[in-house]
C-alpha cells in the first residue's frame, strides 16, 4: 500500500497550558493506537521547535541557525501510514486533525 | 467528424472513457484510446453499428493494446498504474455501479480545487476540448491546459480513488457533484448566454438522474436547470438586454421544458425528502405555472430553503417575493438587515425598492452602487435604464 505524509502544522507562539497539552497528547496516542491497530501506522514524531532547526547546504561548511524557512505556522510533528487510496488516508488525516486540534497536511510519497 | 459521428461522441464520450480509465486505470490513456476509437469511426461510418458505444469502446481498447505493443517500454507503468485505482475495492462495494458514476465521483473530489473539477468534469465526461473549456471560462488556453494537467497528476499520484463513495459519504460527495454540474449552468447561464455550457450541464444533470434515480435532489437540480433553460429564449430582448421575469413574454418559453421540469418537481414532492436544490426548482415552477407567479407560495419556499440552508442570498430573494406579496416598504426592511454590501444584486434589490417607493435619490445611488459592482455590460446597460426611470419619477 502507499504511503501518505501527515504533518501537523502548529501555530507560533504561546504553546497551550499544560492541562490542555495533557489532554491533546492523550488523544494523539489513543489516534495512534488506533492506528496502530488498523495496521496502517508506519511512524509518528513530535519535533522541537522551529528554533532548535539548523540549515545545511551541499558544497558549504555554512551552517545557517534556524528553519529552513520562517514561518508563522511550521511543521510541528509528523505520521507515515500506510493506506490504500487518498480517501482512506484523508479519513485518517481528519482523524489526527480532531486529536492534535491542529491542521493536517495529507501529502503521498512520490517513493521510499 | 461527420454528423453522425459528432452525435454518438457528444452522447457516449464519458462513458467510452469511463470504462476505459477502469480497463487502463490512467486517464490520459483512456482519453487517448477513445479518440483514436473516434478517428477511426470517422473514416468507417457510416454504416452504424448496431451499438455505436459498443462499438468505440471495444475499439478504444483494441486501440490501447496496439500502444501498448507499439510503445513496449510504457508497459511497466501501466501494469502497474492497472491496479493503482481500483486494487484495494471490490467493484460491488458501492452503491452504483456505472463507471461514468465512478469518473464524475473522481472528477468532483472534494481534494481537487473546484475549477479543476469544473474543468475535469468537462472534459472526461462532457468530451470538451481544453480549448473549447478555456474559451466558455474566459480563461487563457495554457492556463487551462495546465489546470487539467495538474488536476490529473494529483488523481494519479495522490491515488484519488476511481470509484462511488460509501453510502456514509455519498451526500457529501454527491454536493460536490451536483455543484460542479449547477456551477458549470449559471456560468452558462449568465446574461452572457453561453448555450453550450448550459446544454452541457442538462446533459451532465440527464445522466446523473439516469444514474442515480433515487437521489431526489439529482432530479431537483435537473428540475431546476430545466425550467431556467425553458426561459432562456425571454430572458433577453432586442439589443442583448436582460427582460425581468414579470415583463417576459411568456409564449417564447420553452412550453416542452415547462412541462418537464413541472413533472420532475411533482416526482420530487411525492418523494417528500427536500433539499435545497429541489425548493430551488419548485420555487422555479411557481414562477412557470399560470399566467402570474403565485408570490406567498414562493415567499412560503423561500422559508423552506432557508430553513435548510440559510443564505443571505436566499434571505435577498425571498425579500424580492416579500416586494411583491406586501410591498416594497416591508422588503427594503428585510433587505437593510442583510450583510452583502459586496454583492450586486443586493444593491439592485435595493434601488428598485427606493424607486418604487418615489425615493429617487437613494435609488439613484443604490443603481450606482450595484453598476460598480458588475462587470457584466449587459447588466450594468440594464441598472443604467433603470437609474434613469427613477431620475424621472
Amino acid at each position: 500500500m502507499p504511503n501518505y505524509l501527515l504533518s501537523v502544522y502548529q501555530p507560533e507562539g504561546t504553546p497551550p497550558s499544560k492541562d490542555e497539552l495533557d489532554a491533546i497528547m492523550k488523544n494523539v496516542r489513543a489516534n495512534q493506537d488506533e492506528m496502530k491497530a488498523a495496521g496502517v501506522w508506519v511512524f509518528s514524531g513530535g519535533l522541537a521547535g522551529q528554533e532548535t532547526a539548523t540549515v545545511v547546504r551541499d558544497g558549504g561548511a555554512l551552517l545557517t541557525d534556524g528553519p529552513f524557512a520562517e514561518a508563522k505556522e511550521y511543521l510541528g510533528g509528523l505520521t507515515i501510514i500506510d493506506a490504500p487510496d487518498l480517501d482512506a488516508a484523508l479519513e485518517w488525516g481528519r482523524k489526527a486533525a480532531a486529536a492534535t486540534t491542529l491542521p493536517i497536511e495529507v501529502r503521498p510519497f512520490f517513493w521510499s | 467528424m461527420t454528423d453522425q459521428v459528432t452525435q454518438v461522441f457528444r452522447e457516449e464520450y464519458g462513458r467510452a472513457v469511463a470504462v476505459l480509465v477502469r480497463l487502463l486505470g490512467d486517464i490520459d490513456l483512456a482519453e487517448e484510446a477513445v479518440a483514436d476509437a473516434f478517428a477511426e469511426a470517422a473514416t468507417r461510418w457510416p454504416p452504424m453499428p448496431p451499438s455505436p458505444a459498443g462499438w468505440i469502446i471495444t475499439t478504444a481498447r483494441r486501440k490501447a493494446i496496439d500502444r501498448f505493443r507499439r510503445e513496449r517500454v510504457r508497459d511497466e507503468k501501466h501494469v502497474e498504474a492497472l491496479v493503482l485505482h481500483t486494487g484495494s475495492e471490490p467493484e460491488e462495494e458501492g452503491p452504483v455501479h456505472d463507471d461514468r458514476l465512478r469518473l464524475i465521483f473522481t472528477c468532483c473530489h472534494p481534494a481537487l480545487g473546484t475549477p479543476a473539477r469544473v474543468a475535469l468534469t468537462l472534459k472526461l465526461l462532457g468530451g470538451l476540448t481544453t480549448g473549447e473549456i478555456a474559451r466558455a471560462f474566459l480563461v487563457p488556453e495554457a492556463t487551462m491546459a495546465q489546470r487539467i494537467v495538474r488536476a490529473k497528476a494529483k488523481i494519479r499520484d495522490a491515488r484519488i480513488p476511481y470509484r462511488v463513495p460509501h453510502d456514509v459519504d455519498l451526500p457529501e460527495r454527491l454536493d460536490a457533484v451536483l455543484a460542479v454540474v449547477y456551477l458549470v449552468y449559471t456560468e452558462g447561464h449568465g446574461s452572457l448566454p453561453r448555450t453550450d455550457l448550459a446544454t452541457e450541464a442538462i446533459r451532465l444533470g440527464r445522466q446523473l438522474l439516469d444514474l442515480m434515480p433515487d437521489e431526489p435532489e439529482v432530479r431537483g437540480l435537473l428540475a431546476l436547470m430545466l425550467l431556467g433553460e425553458a426561459r432562456r429564449p425571454a430572458r433577453t430582448g432586442s439589443g442583448g438586454t436582460l427582460v425581468p421575469l414579470h415583463e417576459q413574454d411568456r409564449s417564447l418559453w420553452d412550453a416542452g421544458l415547462v412541462a418537464e421540469g413541472h413533472e420532475l418537481v411533482r416526482q420530487c414532492l411525492r418523494r417528500g425528502r427536500p433539499g435545497p436544490y429541489q425548493v430551488q426548482a419548485a420555487i422555479q415552477a411557481v414562477h412557470t405555472d399560470g399566467e402570474r407567479t403565485d408570490w406567498a407560495q414562493v415567499v412560503a419556499l423561500y422559508d423552506q430553503l432557508l430553513a435548510i440552508t440559510p443564505s443571505p442570498v436566499a434571505a435577498l430573494n425571498r425579500a424580492v417575493a416579500v416586494a411583491e406579496r406586501d410591498g416594497p416598504e416591508a422588503a427594503l426592511a428585510l433587505v437593510d438587515d442583510l450583510d452583502l454590501g459586496a454583492y450586486h444584486p443586493f444593491h439592485a434589490v435595493r434601488a428598485d425598492l427606493l424607486r418604487r417607493l418615489g425615493r429617487a435619490a437613494e435609488a439613484v445611488e443604490a443603481y450606482d452602487a450595484a453598476i460598480a459592482l458588475t462587470d457584466d455590460a449587459a447588466e450594468q446597460t440594464f441598472l443604467r435604464r433603470r437609474r434613469e426611470t427613477a431620475q424621472g419619477s
